[in-house]
């Protein structure tokens, strides 16, 4: 009980937030609301005067033609002003949750654009996704019932009015009515919030299962499981059905008691009424009026009961977004200073970096690499390789220590100049689901460095093999490229931005020995860029001036390839076991 | 008792079906084609769940007087203001008896309708459990062609959100219809024995109404197509923006990214307000036509009152009869998506009962047996076996081969060339189209299931793991084994140390999927379910991922002493597991292009000795290196 107030609490909260952003929407939704509420109001006044003032008279002797219209036309002007009020209400309602929609996407995609990549990488993609699409979906449910809600308060309050006015001794029936009704449908409400969160677990369960078992097909094909699995989900789904049917059992009590109500207060309206009727206090359209406004009123009780409900789901998924919201942003460097020209230097000096407190990747690690010096970088897996290629790319931020690029602080580099300077080729060739040309230049690049990029990168050829050349749309929906190909054009997108500092982190590992020795010669050849490679590879290692060899979080030692065969047992051994494991054969 | 219109219900059911509209699940698969028509879905459905079928005359028939009990009030104001008041004068025991038995009527009719709920809700999750059960267990009996990984998420959703669909449905959309269509026939029954002429003007003033609804709703389901497409167009943008989020950040592309996601964001917005004009509009159609009826109603009644022969009462208790019709009508157009919803949900449902399960274990016709395997390490024969995936072209082409019993085989090929088809074959987790496997002699389809799951064995690449210990992980695939015994197999393959290391020894939870071990970890589990098992035949995939060398090391000396006195048919990603095998099967394109020893194989211009040449690549440049030297 307690857990379920504070949950209200905090969802008038949320939902006064989401009015407070799209208050003008809102207005009019609650103008539509209200306009609704009179109207319906009206409509029960026009009922009653009708049957006073046209249907008695009429059987009685006559009424004037004009007389019948005036009312014909009040009937159909009430149901548009109804209507209006409807309208009003619904599609503003709309544009509000819906612009609370657009103001929460943009919000969570801007926090992923900012936050730090470590955050990232430690939230599954899955979940980032949710967060934009069922979170945000979720979390402005509760606006469309709120006008509706709001709306109650006014047609109450006409409704009472109207009441009194038609007849006093009537409107103390509807009185008692209406709390008694609000009264049943919270304990409905309440008495159902249990067996539906169970049967909302239940149906988790049931998925949960579906999922693991249909993922581990294989394992219960070739294990023979399927009648254990099957007795699996029939449990989950016996206990689902077993929720379901509390739920049912409440509403079959339930829905027929609220429809039951509002009948028997019309029943004693017309007793009653009939009696006044006959003593002259009260006219036969008063009583119209008064059953027609019970009509009106007993339902909407309803709705509160179905706000509520919203409102919890909203606070739930309010809450995800927060967290998502209250992830730092990667703070904007204040002062930038610029890089020298020419070629440019590569160095850290005694960095260190963690994951976790306990979870150490580098500590004390120095390393530089000299201006248009390739300097290969080799170690086990799980030494620190990438994350050494992260720190000089500027992906994120040394915990301590130092990382300069031609002599400056990356702190005090704007990020532009760092992101244009010093380019990073991942080990997982990602590619954009779009032209190879707007992946080459993401329309800043010219076509001219675009076209040496590729050629360089040995792409120029397969590129111009595809069906539209450079136009070829790439993804899902259209050309699929061999892993080789797709990091030969995810080089060619560095070499495309002219970059005085190339660092590649097992880009190449696709690209047939070959063909990776002229990339790297075409490099050396044609760009005057300083260059840090990560290799399993003898042949790669093999081409570069320098070898750096990462141990245990630091440099443990650098010289060129022969030197450290000859003096370095550990890296012939490390070399030789990349021949053995890292070669495939599919 | 009904409200010009119920505002609640109508709220209800309208923000409910903008969600599941906006949020059907966009898949395009062919399944559908199968059961066209919504009566041969209702038929086909009633077919496959008798459940539902079971007492339905009874629920309908209380149904209907549930239904009369709103038709109540309306008769009574008639009652009350006609006789009430003969004469003039108050008829008091008259009025006070008319309400005290309608009142009566009203709280017996309230009894009934808890039944009548009740019996619906029982039937319609009674039919949910059963197809839900029933839907998961053909599933599972599918062939392995049938559970790709693109169709994976397809049959996870016909268990789970397609079958909801139905529950949702059954739960709100199915008592409505049955409920408010009885209304509908009873309001239209009573009006009629008031005044057939008054009937005629309401129906006259609704029948324009109809196409109306029909046409907005039209329009309205083409506008959430539009909201599902652009949520899909958003969500694929934010999706390469977190998957490509390395390179936004890295190529400083974040201004990029986030225009063209504003730009699809905005998007969705223009269409979800596009679908929002007709979500308003809709339901104030109901309460205008019905306008028109009431004023219709009144000048008829007004004008010509004494020519068709109704009084007050009558002409009041019509007015309140208009509003009971308005209700149901509104509340069946809302409910007509839902249905189509549901009924596009069921078909989906029923076209997976549909596909034939082709691995069944053979019949047993009288007198004959189930052919069991032999004990010991098992030859296979393979003649001229093609297969294919549904719906697709032959991914395996007259591939014959022979397997003495103890071979060590690898298989090797590009990826696509039909190695891992060849090795669920050997298994039989998928059936061939064409031709014959023979393990230990027998034909495999005429294998007797139990027998076939012990003796022959696969360890997938991704070693699967359910969600419970290692020990019961292992214990699935030899029911029944003891504690001691599983010792014994882990032991038998010398890992007691990696046991020893874990957190709980053997109790240690495998995590979803398995995801607390690492993939070479799974792996090692897998062998020791293997090991078990005592199976003659191990059909192994080699992991392709890298395994840190320490379990790497464990896993090839456990599958060396694994494979001993066994057949193995291992899909080999490395040489090196080819160089040291007795016989080396190179697939192409779906053939058995070349077989024999790797020696063999490896000089000359086959696809093998192509494949062992891009290897030497490397070594030779080792080779210049150590020249440099």
């Amino acid at each position: 009980m307690t857990v379920q107030k504070s949950l209200t609490r905090r969802g008038v909260k949320v939902l006064i937030r989401f009015v407070r952003t799209h208050p003008k929407p809102f207005s009019v939704a609650m103008v539509g609301a209200v306009l609704y509420a009179g109207a319906a109001v009206l409509g029960t006044i026009v009922l009653g005067r009708l049957t006073d003032k046209v249907l008695a008279p009429s059987f009685d002797g006559g009424v004037s033609a004009s007389r019948v219209w005036f009312f014909v036309a009040a009937i159909v002007i009430a149901a548009l002003l109804r209507s209006a009020g409807v309208i009003l209400r619904r599609y503003s309602a709309a544009v509000t949750s819906r612009r609370m929609q657009v103001t929460l996407r943009s919000a969570i995609t801007e926090k992923y654009l900012a936050a730090p990549m470590s955050w990232l990488r430690d939230t599954p993609t899955g979940q980032l996704l949710a967060h934009a699409d069922s979170d945000v979906e979720a979390a402005v449910e509760a606006i469309n019932p709120l006008p509706l809600s709001l709306g109650l308060v006014a047609l109450i309050v006409f409704a009472v009015i109207s009441l009194v006015s038609a007849d006093p001794v009537l409107s103390l029936i509807g009185l008692c009515l209406f709390p008694s009704l609000f009264v049943l449908n919270r304990f409905y409400t309440h008495r159902i919030e249990a067996p539906a969160a169970a049967a909302q677990a239940c149906v988790g369960a049931v998925s949960a299962i579906a999922h693991e078992s249909f993922d581990g097909v294989m394992v219960v094909k070739s294990l023979g499981l399927e009648s254990h699995e099957v007795d699996r989900l029939a449990a989950a789904a016996d206990r689902l059905q077993t929720e379901r049917l509390k739920i049912g059992r409440l509403r079959a009590v339930f829905e027929p008691l609220l429809d039951v109500l509002p009948s028997l207060g019309a029943i004693a309206v017309l007793a009653v009424g009939a009696w006044r009727v006959s003593n002259g206090a009260m006219t036969p359209g008063d009583m119209v009026q008064v059953i027609a406004t019970f009509n009106l009123l007993a339902f909407p009780m309803r709705v509160l009961g179905f706000l509520l409900e919203e409102i919890s789901r909203s606070v739930v998924a309010m809450d995800r977004i927060d967290g998502v919201l209250s992830a730092p942003s990667v703070p904007v460097p204040t002062q930038a200073k610029s890089l020298p020209d020419g070629l440019l230097s590569l160095e850290c000096d005694d960095l260190g970096y963690s994951f976790t407190e306990s979870d150490v990747v580098l500590e004390g690690c120095c390393l530089r690499v000299e201006p248009g010096e390739v300097v290969a970088l080799v170690g086990v897996t799980g030494t620190g390789k990438s994350t050494l290629c992260e720190l000089f790319a500027g992906m994120m931020s040394q915990d301590s220590g130092s990382l300069r690029v031609g002599g400056t602080a990356y702190q005090e580099l704007s990020t532009e100049d760092l992101h244009r300077e010093v380019a990073l080729v991942f080990q997982e060739s990602f590619l954009f689901a779009d032209t190879v040309l707007e992946n080459l230049t993401f329309g800043t690049a010219s076509s001219e460095d675009a076209a040496r990029a590729l050629r360089v990168a040995q792409a120029d050829r397969f590129v111009a093999a595809l069906g539209d050349g450079l136009e070829t749309v790439l993804g899902e929906r259209g050309v699929t490229l061999s892993g080789g190909q797709r990091q030969r054009i995810a080089l060619a997108r560095a070499l495309a931005r002219n970059p005085r500092v190339l660092i590649l982190d097992d880009a190449t590992s696709a690209i047939d020995p070959i063909v990776e020795a002229r990339i790297l010669d075409g490099l050396r050849n044609e760009f005057s860029v300083t260059t840090l490679i990560v290799a399993h590879r003898v042949s790669t290692i093999a081409l570069a001036d320098r070898v750096a060899i990462l141990r245990q979080g630091r440099i443990a030692a650098t010289g060129t390839h022969a030197e450290l065969l000859a003096t370095d047992a550990d890296y012939r051994a490390l070399v030789y076991a990349y021949e053995h494991e890292g070669k495939a054969v599919s | 008792m009904t409200p010009p219109i119920d505002p609640v219900a109508e709220e209800l059911l309208s923000i409910q079906h903008s969600y599941e509209s906006s949020h059907r699940e966009d898949e395009s698969d062919q399944d559908d084609e199968e059961i066209s028509g919504t009566l041969a879905v209702l038929r086909l459905g009633l077919k496959t769940s008798p459940e539902l079928k079971r007492g339905i005359w009874i629920t309908i028939a209380f149904a209907f007087i549930v239904a009369f009990g709103r038709l109540l009030i309306p008769i009574l104001i008639q009652q009350v203001l006609d006789r009430g008041f003969r004469g003039g004068k108050f008829n008091g025991s008259f009025v006070y008896a008319a309400c005290g038995a309608t009142a009566l009527a009203v709280l017996s009719l309230a009894a009934l309708s808890r039944l009548s709920y009740m019996r619906l809700v029982r039937a319609a999750e009674a039919t949910m459990f059963a197809l839900r059960v029933r839907v998961f267990e053909h599933i599972h009996r599918l062939s392995m062609a049938e559970h790709t990984e693109s169709r994976k998420g397809v049959l996870v959703a016909r268990v789970t959100s397609d079958i909801e669909t139905l529950a949702r449905f059954a739960q709100w959309g199915g008592i409505s219809w049955i409920i408010n269509s009885t209304v509908i026939v009873l309001t239209v029954i009573v009006m009629t024995t008031y005044s057939w002429v008054l009937t005629l003007v309401v129906v006259l003033a609704f029948v324009p109404a109809l196409p109306v609804l029909r046409f907005m709703q039209r329009r309205q389901l083409r506008a959430y197509d539009e909201v599902r497409t652009k949520t899909a167009d958003m969500l694929a943008e934010v999706s390469e923006m977190v998957t490509g989020i390395a390179v936004v950040r890295g190529y400083g592309l974040e201004a990029r990214a986030r225009t063209r996601i504003r730009q699809r964001i905005e998007a969705l917005l223009r269409a979800h307000l596009r679908a929002a004009r007709y979500f308003a509009a809709m339901f104030t159609i109901g309460d205008i036509f019905g306008s028109i009826a009431l004023g219709g109603v009144t000048a008829v009644a007004v004008f010509h009152g004494d020519v068709i022969g109704i009084g007050l009462g009558e002409t009041v208790a019509f007015l309140f009869l208009v509003q009971v019709l308005l209700n149901p009508i509104a509340e069946l157009s809302e409910i007509l998506d839902l249905t189509q919803t549901a009924v596009a949900g069921w078909r989906k449902v029923l076209a997976v009962l549909e596909i034939p399960v082709d691995v069944a274990d053979p019949v047993v016709s009288e007198g004959a047996t189930r052919n069991p395997l032999p004990d010991g390490s098992l030859s296979v024969q393979v003649r001229g076996v093609d297969f294919a995936y549904r719906q697709g072209d032959l991914v395996l082409l007259d591939v014959s081969v022979e397997i003495p019993a103890g071979a060590r085989v690898a298989v090797v090929g590009e990826t696509g060339s039909g190695k891992t088809t060849f090795a669920k074959i050997l298994c039989r987790i998928a059936d061939p189209v064409a031709g014959v496997v023979l393990v230990g002699g027998v034909a495999l389809h005429e294998v007797d299931g139990m027998s076939r799951r012990k003796a022959i064995r696969m360890v997938p690449q991704d070693g699967f793991l359910f969600d419970t210990s290692v020990r019961e992980n292992v214990r699935f695939g030899s029911p029944g084994a003891s504690d001691s015994e599983i010792d014994a197999a882990f032991l038998s393959l010398g890992l007691q140390w990696w046991v020893d290391g874990l957190v709980d020894g053997l109790e240690t939870a495998a995590g979803e999927r398995g995801d607390n071990l690492s993939v070479g970890e799974r792996q090692l589990v897998a062998l020791a379910r293997a090991q078990l098992s005592g199976a003659g035949l191990l059909v192994l995939d080699e992991a392709t991922s890298a395994v840190d060398p320490e379990t790497e090391r464990a896993l090839s000396d456990a599958l060396d002493r694994l494979a001993a006195g066994r057949t193995t048919v291992t899909i080999a990603h490395r040489l090196s597991t080819a160089e040291a095998s007795d016989l080396v099967l190179v697939f192409d394109k779906g053939r058995l292009v070349e077989q024999g020893r790797h020696d063999d194989l490896s000089v000359g211009a086959g696809t093998y000795a192509k494949l062992y040449q891009s290897w030497l690549g490397n070594t030779r440049n080792q080779a210049n290196a150590e020249v440099i030297e």
